[in-house]
């Protein structure tokens, strides 16, 4: 084994003051890094696979963990930094693509910190939450050019329309790129706020068909799951044409992670790769994608709204025209800053462009063209706090799971007997023991069953 | 499974009673459940450095973390309806608590003999022969209010307290 460059990126600092040996960290590490030795009696430390998680961090009973940056510097060069040196070794050691996870991480400018909001206080007077109900309730799907009124009531049928108590959704997650606790917890959050999660396109597991009227099903390249049942079961169906992490690239789920459950829901063979092409094999133009648009509509009688998401990118405002055109009744478009499973690293870094442009963009040129009523709009990408969410205009925004940890899992090397079992697979709460600790009832009560 | 908070309620199907239930499906087999339990029961209370540093001989920990990867359960005592520990016990320190349900066990009166070890069906008393010899096994914390520190401490709530009718 030749000399490996790539020295610790954290340093665990282990207070034997503290420590009482319970290995509850030995226990817990996804990686590795802590090892009880029998001979000393004491829990020693190998950070060489730390990604600086935490979790060892809060389940230590008494604290006695702490993790801070290794202090290893190198030669100051403003045109090597060290993370452009560290990516070259990671790469050379692998030997293969970076792959990485969640969005992108560099400090690009986020536009929604440069905006304010303004407020009403004498024209309109301003509101007490407390004693006035403010309604937020957005309904997306496509509105007509004129709204006639007979006898005080619409006189015409709208357009299938998603209701949202708030302007807020889920983004997409597959069951599979997720663990399913991770989805049933989506699922229930979804139903209790009233507003909806995302299949993604790893199926529809039927343990949680019971939350359908919170659920949009999804509909992407690789057609995982996707039925007569399926379609009917969810509120809303969306084609997937692109994702903000990665314009124009498709997925992976390896097989090793195509579980039983996994190969049910996506109806796929147990233990053979899900792959999701980059374009859909029958969608090459607008005019194909009008006609998935109108067959999915034709499956479900013309009774859910059909939307269509794409990634933010330079041309998307034409494509958002074209696609309102097609008939599909909302389009979502996912900034750069969007999450992911899996990209590869050069580009979640370096393409798309930020929602906020995309956003006004398609805005401007749907009301241009006098076509902004047949669609509603939805933006995500990187919604990481509410007054972001609030600045995209209540057009109805998505979020993601937040993972805290490494958005490093792909660098890792293969260490077969790691506790987790998957972690080195990418999106390790898919592993068997990581799934368990996204237990979907934690915090539950507390946010929806207090009040 | 009844999981509610209330006890002592009585219904047509009997008298309901606090009991610890395990959610196999998302304990996570940190064992904290243990550490804790050995905490509470030592003569330092909650303080776990004290407890694990200055204590040589420390309490035997009356909930067993039973594990085969990926799957895992903390079992402690099911403290039985009709406790064959109790019935099977020759001295009387096998109690049952006729108010609460909760069997314990009086280190005075025990003497070791394990009968109620080979009785009990679910293998969750252990032997101590630290100081003595007695039969170690889950109190429910009834020093403690019947607040379990299993309960209180498990960072994933696999473990809650639910109802039994009897």
């Amino acid at each position: 084994m030749s000399l490996n460059l790539l020295m610790p990126e954290f340093i665990v600092d282990r207070n034997y003051e503290r420590c009482i040996g319970c290995q509850v960290c030995v226990r817990q590490c996804a990686n590795l890094v802590h090892y009880y030795d029998e001979e000393e009696n004491r829990v020693f430390t190998d950070e060489s696979n730390c990604v600086n998680c935490h979790r060892c961090a809060c389940l230590c009973p008494t604290k006695a963990i702490t993790i801070r940056r290794n202090p290893l510097e190198f030669k100051e060069n403003a045109n090597w930094t060290p993370r452009a040196i560290r990516e070259i070794y990671k790469q050379a050691e692998t030997g293969g693509i970076l792959l990485t996870g969640m969005g992108n991480d560099r400090p690009y400018p986020v536009y929604w910190d440069h905006m304010l909001i303004n407020a009403s206080q004498v024209t309109n007077p301003s509101i007490d939450p407390l004693r006035e109900p403010m309604e937020l309730k957005t309904f997306l799907g496509g509105k007509p050019d004129v709204l006639r009124i007979k006898e005080g009531k619409l006189d015409e049928e709208l357009p299938p329309q998603l209701e949202l108590e708030i302007p807020v959704m889920f983004s997409a997650m597959s069951f599979g790129s997720i663990s399913y606790n991770a989805c049933e917890a989506l699922a229930r959050a979804a139903s209790g706020t009233g507003i909806m999660w995302n299949t993604g396109e790893g199926g529809f597991h039927k343990n949680l068909r019971k939350y359908g009227s919170n659920t949009i099903v999804q509909v992407a390249s690789g057609r995982f799951g996707v039925d007569p049942d399926y379609l009917e079961a969810g509120a809303a169906i969306e084609i997937k044409i692109g994702q903000g992490a990665k314009p124009g690239i498709g997925g992976h789920l390896p097989g090793e992670k195509v579980s039983s459950d996994i190969s049910e829901t996506r109806m796929i063979p147990a233990g053979s790769d899900a792959i999701s092409p980059a374009p859909h094999h029958d969608i090459y133009s607008i005019e194909d994608l009008r006609q998935l648009i109108y067959s999915l509509k034709e499956a479900t009688d013309y009774k859910k709204p059909v939307s269509v998401k794409i990634a933010a990118v330079h041309n998307v405002a034409a494509m958002c025209s074209g696609i309102a055109r097609a008939g599909a009744d909302i389009i979502a478009i996912d900034g750069y800053r969007g999450g992911t499973g899996a990209a590869p690293l050069r580009i979640r870094d370096n393409v798309g462009i930020p929602v906020e442009f995309a956003l006004a963009a398609v805005d401007t040129r749907l009301r241009e063209e006098g076509i902004r009523n047949r669609v509603s709009l939805v933006c995500a990408g990187g919604h990481k706090e509410q007054r972001r969410h609030y600045k995209s205009g209540g057009a109805g925004s998505g979020c993601r799971l937040y993972c805290p940890v490494c958005t490093d899992c792909h660098g890792m090397p293969y260490v077969p007997e790691v506790l987790h079992g998957q972690v080195q697979l990418g999106d390790c709460d898919a592993g068997p023991l990581v799934d368990k600790e996204a237990q979907p009832g934690n915090c539950f009560e507390k946010t929806y069953e207090s009040s | 499974m009844n999981i509610g908070t209330s006890t002592g309620t009585a219904s047509p199907a009997g008298i309901s009673r606090k009991r610890i239930y395990c959610m196999e499906e998302v304990c996570i087999g940190c064992r904290l459940c243990e550490i804790y339990c050995i905490a509470a029961h030592s003569k330092y209370k909650y303080d776990l450095v004290k407890t694990f540093k200055k204590m040589l001989k420390r309490p035997l920990p009356g909930i067993i973390v039973e594990e085969q990867k990926p799957v895992s359960f903390g079992l402690q005592c099911r403290h039985c309806q009709e406790p064959e520990c109790v019935k099977s016990c020759i001295t009387g320190a096998m109690k049952k608590d006729p108010v609460t349900g909760v069997v314990t066990n009086d280190a005075f009166r025990c003497i070791g003999c394990w009968t109620c070890i080979l009785a009990c069906p679910y293998g969750v008393i252990r032997r101590d022969e630290q100081e003595g010899k007695i039969a170690s096994k889950c109190d429910f914390c009834i020093e403690n209010n019947g607040e379990p520190a299993c309960v209180k401490n498990c960072p994933n709530e696999a473990l809650q307290i639910g109802l039994a009718w009897e």
